[in-house]
C-alpha cells in the first residue's frame, strides 16, 4: 500500500540536499568546535557558516543566533531565561493557543511565583493586540505569542504586539517553529526580541533548533556547563545537525516564494473539494493570514480519532488534536480556545501539506475522505 | 490489547490463523489525574500505564499488525468511574468491570471497530461464545479454565454484541496461553496477571474514592455516620459508608466478643448496620435490569446456579418471573451469605450463562 503524508506540521522528511550536506559533515568533520587545533577549527567554521545561513533567513545578525536541541528547548530558554532573573513580583503574558513548550514553561514559572496571563483568541484564531495592551502590568517581563499556530496555521499580529509591548519596555518572544520556511520571517519587521526555530519542521533532522536573541537582550541560561553559544547554551555543539539546519534554512529561503504559492493552491484545492463534495464540513479558524500549507476542517458528526485511524489504514496520514504520551488523542486546546464545542473539536482534522505533496495526492485524499466520512456517518446513525 | 499476556496472545493467534487484524489499546484512565494514589515505583499492573502501552505496541510490532491507542477516557469516567463512586455513596457495592464491558469494551470499542471497517472484535477474556441453531441465539458459556472464567462480568452482553465478539482463549487454560505466548516469543509471555479493578491502585478503593471526591471538590467527611447494631444500638462512628461493603469484618474499629460484620449501609441516615454472621444470610432477593443471553427469559420457575459475586461458587436457586419483565426473583435452596446490593447476579445452567442482572 502507498502511504501519503499530510502531516508536515508534525514533522517533515529531511530534504535530500540537507541530508547530503549533513552526512558529509557527519563523516568528515568530527572535531569539537571548541578545540583550538585544525580539527576543532574545521568544525567551528561549519558551525559559524550554519549560523550565518540561519541568521540570513530571518534577517538577523549571526551573533544573535543560539543553537539548541530544538523548538522546545528554544521556547524554554526564551521564557525561563528572561522571566526567572527578573525577580518578583513578575508577570508573563502568553496566549491560550501556544505550543505545550510555552504553556508548560509558563506553568512552571507560575509554580515559582510568577503570575501568568493567558490571552484568549478570537473565533478566527488570532490574538487581539489590544488584549496584550490591556494585560500589561508594571511588573510584566515578557510577552510570548506564537508566530503561526500549528493546528490552524493562523499568523498572529506579532509586529503590532511587539510595538505595544516595547512601548511599555516589555520583551517579546515569538515561537516561530510553524512559520519559518512557510512565510517570510524578518525579526526586525516583527520587532521581536526572541524567536524560536526548529529544524525538523523545516526539512532538517530532529534534535536541532535555534533561538534568535536580539543583541542586548538579557538572557540567563537554563542549563549549566561550558562556555558554548556565548554562555547561553552549554554543551558541545551538534555540528552535523546544525549544518543541516543551516542548509535547510538556505534551501527554504531560495524556495519560499514559489513553494508558498504552490502549497496555497493545493490547500485551496483540498478545501474547496472537501467543502464542495462532503456535506456538513467547514474550515476552522480564519481564512486570511494563514500559513499556506495548513487547513483544519471539521466533519459534522464524525469522530476525528476514528477518522485518523480509518484514513491511516487506507494510507493517508493526517492528524487531530495533539497526541499524549501513550499516543492516544486528546481534545485540542487550540480548537476549544476558538470557542468551538467539544463535539466540533472532536470531529476536526488537520491537514498540513509539504514539498512532497502533489495534486494527485490531494485528489486521492479527497476521495478517501468522502468515502470514510460517508461510512462513519452511516455507522453512527446505527449506533 | 492491554499489554498483558492474554490479549497479546490473542493478537498472535489471530495473525497465525490468517486473519487481517488491527490492534488497539483503550486509554481509559489517566493515572496522573489522582497522583497521590500512584506509588513512585512499578507502573505495571495498573490501568493504562505507559509501560503497558509500550508492551502492547511491542507485541503489535512483533506480530506485524497496525496498532493504535484510542482515547476513551471521557466515556470511561462518565460510564464507569463516576457510577462506581456514586454506587458506593448510595450504599451499594458496584462492579465496575461489568459497566466497562457493557459501555466501553463491547460498545464504544465495537463502534471503533465499525469505524475502521472491522467485522469482529477479539479480546483476551476467558469465556466462550457459540451460536445455537435451535434457539437462534448466541450463547455465552463459562471458560474451560474455571479458575479464570470471566463470564460473571459479561452478563450484560447483548445478542448483537455477542454476534461480533471472539474470545479465542475460552477453550484454553492459562498455562497453555503462556506456553503459546512463549512459543510466539512474545515479550510479555511471563508478565504477571493484572489486578481486579484496573483504575484502583492496590485494590484500595476507599482511598481511590477519597481522592476522586477531593478532586471533584466533594468533602468526603460529609458521609460520616454512626455504626449501629441490628437491634438499633449505636456502638461507634465511621468515616463514610463507602468504606464498607456487606459482609465486611475488617475496619470497623469495634471490639466485640463475637465477630461483627457489616449487614447493610444506609445512604439516607449514613448508618452502617452491623451484626453476627447469621444476620448476613439471605434466602431470596430481587434482580433488576435483567439481560437474558442464552435463553429469551423465564415465564415459569426455572432452576439455575446463581452467582452473587465474582468469587462466589454459585448456589442452587429457583428463578421466578415477576410482573416486570426486567426483574426476576431468586429463591435460594439454602440461604446464602452477604447478598450485596449493587453486585451482579448471574444465572447458569451448567456452563451456559442464562443471563444476569443487578442485585437491587
Amino acid at each position: 500500500m502507498q502511504h501519503f503524508y499530510f502531516d508536515h506540521n508534525a514533522t517533515t522528511p529531511v530534504a535530500p540536499e540537507v541530508l547530503e550536506t549533513m552526512v558529509s559533515c557527519l563523516g568528515q568533520v568530527y572535531g569539537n568546535a571548541s578545540s583550538i587545533h585544525y580539527f576543532g577549527q574545521a568544525a567551528k567554521q561549519k558551525l559559524e557558516a550554519a549560523r550565518r545561513q540561519v541568521a540570513a533567513l530571518i534577517h538577523a545578525s549571526p551573533t544573535e543566533v543560539v543553537f539548541t536541541s530544538g523548538g522546545t528547548e528554544a521556547d524554554n530558554l526564551a521564557v525561563l531565561g528572561t522571566v526567572r532573573p527578573a525577580g518578583r513580583p513578575s508577570h508573563l503574558i502568553i496566549s491560550a493557543i501556544e505550543h505545550p513548550a510555552v504553556l508548560a514553561a509558563a506553568a512552571q514559572l507560575e509554580r515559582e511565583g510568577v503570575s501568568v496571563t493567558r490571552l484568549p483568541v478570537s473565533a478566527d484564531g488570532t490574538v487581539d493586540p489590544e488584549d496584550v495592551r490591556r494585560a500589561l502590568r508594571p511588573e510584566t517581563v515578557l510577552v510570548s505569542i506564537m508566530h503561526a499556530n500549528n493546528e490552524l496555521g493562523m499568523v498572529q499580529p506579532i509586529a503590532e504586539i511587539s510595538r505595544i509591548a516595547h512601548e511599555a519596555g516589555v520583551l517579546v518572544h515569538s515561537d516561530g517553529v510553524q512559520a519559518l520556511g512557510k512565510i517570510a520571517v524578518d525579526v526586525n519587521a516583527l520587532g521581536v526580541d526572541l524567536y524560536s526555530m526548529s529544524g525538523h519542521k523545516l526539512y532538517a533532522p530532529k534534535g536541532v533548533g535555534a533561538l534568535y536573541v536580539r543583541k542586548g537582550t538579557k538572557l540567563a541560561p537554563v542549563a549549566f556547563g561550558g562556555h558554548h553559544e556565548r554562555d547561553r547554551r552549554p554543551g558541545t555543539e551538534n555540528v552535523p545537525c546544525i549544518v543541516a539546519l543551516g542548509a535547510a534554512c538556505e534551501l527554504a529561503g531560495r524556495r519560499i516564494a514559489e513553494e508558498s504559492e504552490r502549497l496555497a493552491s493545493l490547500r485551496d484545492r483540498l478545501e474547496s473539494s472537501v467543502l464542495g463534495r462532503i456535506p456538513g464540513t467547514g474550515v476552522n479558524g480564519g481564512l486570511a493570514n494563514r500559513t499556506p500549507n495548513t487547513t483544519n476542517i471539521y466533519f459534522d458528526s464524525v469522530d476525528g480519532e476514528a477518522m485518523v485511524i480509518a484514513l491511516d489504514l487506507r494510507g493517508f496520514a493526517v492528524s487531530t488534536g495533539s497526541a499524549c504520551s501513550s499516543g492516544a488523542i486528546t481534545p485540542s486546546h487550540v480548537l476549544t480556545a476558538l470557542g468551538l464545542s467539544a463535539d466540533r473539536a472532536r470531529s476536526s482534522l488537520r491537514f498540513s501539506l509539504g514539498r512532497s505533496t502533489t495534486v494527485e495526492q490531494v485528489d486521492a485524499l479527497v476521495d478517501a475522505l468522502e468515502s470514510s466520512v460517508a461510512h462513519l456517518r452511516r455507522i453512527s446513525v446505527h449506533a | 490489547m492491554s499489554g498483558g499476556v492474554d490479549s497479546s496472545t490473542v493478537a498472535g493467534l489471530l495473525v497465525r490463523q490468517g486473519h487481517k487484524i488491527v490492534g488497539m489499546t483503550m486509554q481509559l484512565w489517566n493515572q496522573r489525574r489522582l497522583p497521590e494514589l500512584v506509588p513512585e515505583s512499578s507502573g505495571h499492573g495498573r490501568c493504562c500505564s505507559l509501560d503497558d502501552v509500550y508492551d502492547a505496541r511491542r507485541v503489535a510490532e512483533q506480530v506485524g499488525i497496525p496498532y493504535y491507542v484510542v482515547n476513551f477516557e471521557q466515556q470511561f469516567e462518565d460510564q464507569v468511574v463516576r457510577p462506581f463512586v456514586e454506587e458506593y455513596l448510595a450504599g451499594r457495592t458496584p462492579v465496575p468491570c461489568t459497566l466497562c464491558n457493557n459501555y466501553i469494551k463491547f460498545d464504544r470499542f465495537l463502534e471503533m471497530a465499525d469505524a475502521v471497517g472491522a467485522h469482529h472484535i477479539a479480546t483476551g477474556h476467558y469465556a466462550r461464545v457459540r451460536f445455537d441453531e435451535a434457539s437462534g441465539r448466541y450463547q455465552l458459556l463459562r471458560a474451560r479454565d474455571g479458575s479464570k472464567d470471566q463470564t460473571y462480568f459479561l452478563f450484560g452482553l447483548t445478542q448483537k454484541q455477542l454476534a461480533r465478539t471472539l474470545f479465542p482463549l475460552g477453550d484454553m487454560v492459562k498455562p497453555e496461553v503462556r506456553e503459546l505466548a512463549r512459543g510466539m516469543d512474545l515479550a510479555v509471555a511471563s508478565k504477571g496477571d493484572s489486578q481486579e479493578i484496573c483504575f484502583v491502585p492496590n485494590g484500595d478503593y476507599a482511598a481511590f474514592m477519597s481522592a476522586y471526591l477531593k478532586d471533584k471538590g466533594i468533602e468526603p467527611q460529609a458521609t460520616r455516620g454512626e455504626i449501629v447494631t441490628t437491634d438499633g444500638r449505636t456502638i461507634g462512628e465511621h468515616q463514610g459508608i463507602h468504606h464498607f461493603t456487606v459482609g465486611q469484618r475488617k475496619g470497623l474499629g469495634i471490639a466485640a466478643k463475637d465477630p461483627l460484620y457489616v449487614i447493610s449501609t444506609d445512604p439516607q441516615t449514613q448508618r452502617v448496620v452491623v451484626g453476627g454472621n447469621d444476620d448476613l444470610l439471605c434466602g431470596q432477593f430481587v434482580v433488576r435490569q435483567m439481560n437474558w443471553i442464552s435463553i429469551a427469559g423465564v415465564t415459569s420457575p426455572v432452576h439455575a446456579q446463581v452467582k452473587i459475586r465474582n468469587k462466589h461458587a454459585g448456589a442452587a436457586a429457583t428463578l421466578h418471573a415477576t410482573a416486570d419483565p426486567t426483574t426476576v426473583e431468586v429463591v435460594f435452596d439454602e440461604p446464602q451469605r452477604a447478598v450485596t446490593p449493587g453486585q451482579g447476579a448471574v444465572f447458569y445452567d451448567g456452563d451456559l450463562v442464562l443471563g444476569g442482572g443487578w442485585i437491587g
